[in-house]
C-alpha cells in the first residue's frame, strides 16, 4: 500500500489516542503506508488562533504531503480546503488509537467523506 | 457626553433603562441602538424611521485568470480568509475584516474590491419628555441591524458610530451587546461614563463581575443600576461597595413594571415612581461625566 495519511491526534506516537477535533487538534501522526515510516506535525498554531483552525490544519496537512486525512469532526471550510488541495477527508474516526485507526484505514473500512460533518466554528462537545 | 448602557448579559432590563433615560433625558441627545444582532431600543422608543441604508464591508474578489498563486495574500491575511491549497486560492469571505491588506499587495492585480453586506443603518428621530424645560422636543434614533447570518457586529457597529454627529452640546446613549466579548467591548470604549445594568441575584452578580473586570481596565466612570431591586439578595450591593462603585438606582420591580414592559411603553412613563428613580440615575451620570471632565489628566482627554 502506497500513499501517506495523517491522523489527528493527540499525542504524536501510534498508540496515542486519535483527536477526534480537526481544526483544534493537538497534532497529526503522518504514516507514510509504503514505508510505515512516522511523524508528528505539531498543530498547536492552529488551537491557538481565534478564527480560521480548519483552514490552517489542512494547510499544515497539504505541506504535509498527505493525501488522505483521517479525523473526527471535519468543518465546513476545513472540508473545502482539504478537498482543493486534493486531500481524501475520513471523518467520524474516534475512541481509538492513532495505530488502530491506520490498521483500519489499510483494511479498507474506513470510507472517505462526501461532506462536512461538524458546523463552522469547531465541533462543540 | 457618550453614556453606554452596558450589562454583563442579556435580559437584565438594559434596554428598558436606556428608553427611560432616552426619554427623560434633559439635554439635546440621540438614542443609539448597538446592540445589533439583537436591537430592541425602537420597540420602546417607538421613533419615526426615516432613513434606512445598508452597510457594506470591502472584500478582495478574485480574479482566478490573473492569480499565480503566488500565496502572498495568503500570507498576510492573519484572519485566514486566504489560502492557497493544491491550485486553487481559496477565498472565504465572511471570515475577512475587511483590512484591505491583501488587496495593496497582490503583485498580479489579482484581487479587486467587493462588498460584503453586514446589514442596515436606521435612523430617524423620537419624542423625548424634557420634563425640566417642560416640552417635548425631538431626539435622533440611529441603530444598527446585522444581517442574520453575518457573525462579526465590529464592523457594522464602527459604521455606525461614525453616523454619529459631532455635535457638541448633544449627549449619546448607547445600548449597548450584552456580555463582555469584542461587540461589548466596542460599544462601550468611546464612552465617557458606562452604565451597567444588573439584577440582584448571584447569577446576576456573577456577570456583573464580569462586566466589572473587562470595562474597568477603561479608566472610565462607571455606575451600577440594579434592575428588579428586591426580588434577590444584597450580593451586587455589598459587591459594588467593595469594589468602590456606586449604585446609581435601585428600580424596584412590580407588577406596573412588567405590564409596562410587555406593551412596549418607557416605563418611567408609565409608572410614576420610576420617573423620580430615573431622573436621579440621569443626574447621577451626567454629575460622573462632569467630574471625568474636570479631573481627566490632560493627556488622556481625548479630542478635546
Ligand atoms: S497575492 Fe495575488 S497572485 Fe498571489 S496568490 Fe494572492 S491573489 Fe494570487
Ligand atoms: S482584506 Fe484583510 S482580512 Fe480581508 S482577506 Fe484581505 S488580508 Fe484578509
Amino acid at each position: 500500500m502506497t500513499g501517506i495519511i495523517a491522523v489527528t491526534s493527540e499525542g504524536p506516537k501510534m498508540t496515542d489516542m486519535v483527536d477526534p477535533r480537526f481544526g483544534r487538534a493537538a497534532g497529526f501522526v503522518v504514516v507514510d503506508l509504503a514505508t510505515m515510516a512516522v511523524s508528528y506535525v505539531d498543530n498547536g498554531g492552529s488551537q491557538a488562533m481565534a478564527q480560521g483552525a480548519g483552514i490552517q490544519a489542512a494547510e499544515n496537512v497539504a505541506r504535509a504531503g498527505a493525501g488522505v486525512v483521517l479525523s473526527g469532526f471535519v468543518g465546513p471550510k476545513a472540508f473545502q480546503a482539504l478537498q482543493a488541495g486534493g486531500i481524501q477527508v475520513i471523518q467520524n474516526v474516534e475512541g481509538m488509537t492513532v495505530g488502530q485507526a491506520v490498521d483500519k484505514y489499510k483494511r479498507g473500512e474506513l470510507a472517505a467523506a462526501e461532506a462536512p460533518n461538524a458546523p463552522a466554528g469547531g465541533h462543540k462537545g | 457626553m457618550i453614556y453606554a448602557i452596558a450589562s454583563g448579559k442579556g435580559g437584565t432590563g438594559k434596554t428598558t433603562v436606556t428608553a427611560s433615560l432616552a426619554a427623560l433625558w434633559d439635554r439635546p441627545v440621540i438614542a443609539v441602538d448597538l446592540d445589533v444582532e439583537e436591537p430592541n431600543l425602537h420597540l420602546f422608543l417607538h421613533p419615526e424611521l426615516t432613513s434606512e441604508e445598508s452597510a457594506c464591508m470591502e472584500i478582495p474578489v478574485l480574479d482566478a485568470a490573473r492569480c499565480t498563486l503566488c500565496g502572498e495574500c495568503a500570507a498576510f491575511c492573519q484572519f485566514k480568509a486566504l489560502s492557497v491549497m493544491g491550485k486553487t486560492l481559496l477565498l472565504f469571505p465572511e471570515m475577512c475584516h475587511g483590512c484591505g491588506g491583501c488587496l495593496a499587495l497582490c503583485p498580479e492585480k489579482a484581487l479587486s474590491p467587493g462588498g460584503r453586506e453586514l446589514g442596515q443603518i436606521v435612523s430617524g428621530h423620537f419624542r423625548t419628555d424634557h420634563s425640566s424645560s417642560g416640552r417635548a422636543q425631538d431626539a435622533g434614533f440611529l441603530m444598527g441591524r446585522l444581517r442574520v447570518g453575518e457573525a462579526m457586529s465590529p464592523p457594522l457597529m464602527r459604521q455606525v458610530k461614525a453616523r454619529l454627529p459631532q455635535t457638541p452640546g448633544t449627549d449619546i446613549l448607547i445600548d449597548s451587546p450584552p456580555g463582555v466579548s469584542c461587540p461589548a467591548v466596542n460599544a462601550v470604549m468611546d464612552a465617557d461614563v458606562i452604565v451597567l445594568v444588573t439584577e440582584p441575584t448571584p447569577f446576576g452578580l456573577h456577570d456583573f463581575r464580569l462586566a466589572v473586570e473587562a470595562f474597568r481596565p477603561l479608566g472610565k466612570p462607571m455606575g451600577a443600576v440594579v434592575n428588579r431591586a428586591g426580588i434577590g439578595d444584597m450580593g451586587v450591593q455589598d459587591f459594588c461597595r467593595a469594589q468602590g462603585i456606586p449604585v446609581w438606582a435601585e428600580i424596584p420591580f412590580n407588577r406596573a413594571v412588567a405590564e409596562a414592559y410587555s406593551r412596549g411603553e418607557v416605563v418611567a412613563r408609565a409608572v410614576p415612581e420610576l420617573h423620580a428613580v430615573l431622573l436621579a440615575l440621569m443626574a447621577r451620570m451626567q454629575g460622573a461625566a462632569a467630574t471625568s471632565i474636570s479631573t481627566a489628566n490632560p493627556a488622556e482627554v481625548r479630542h478635546a
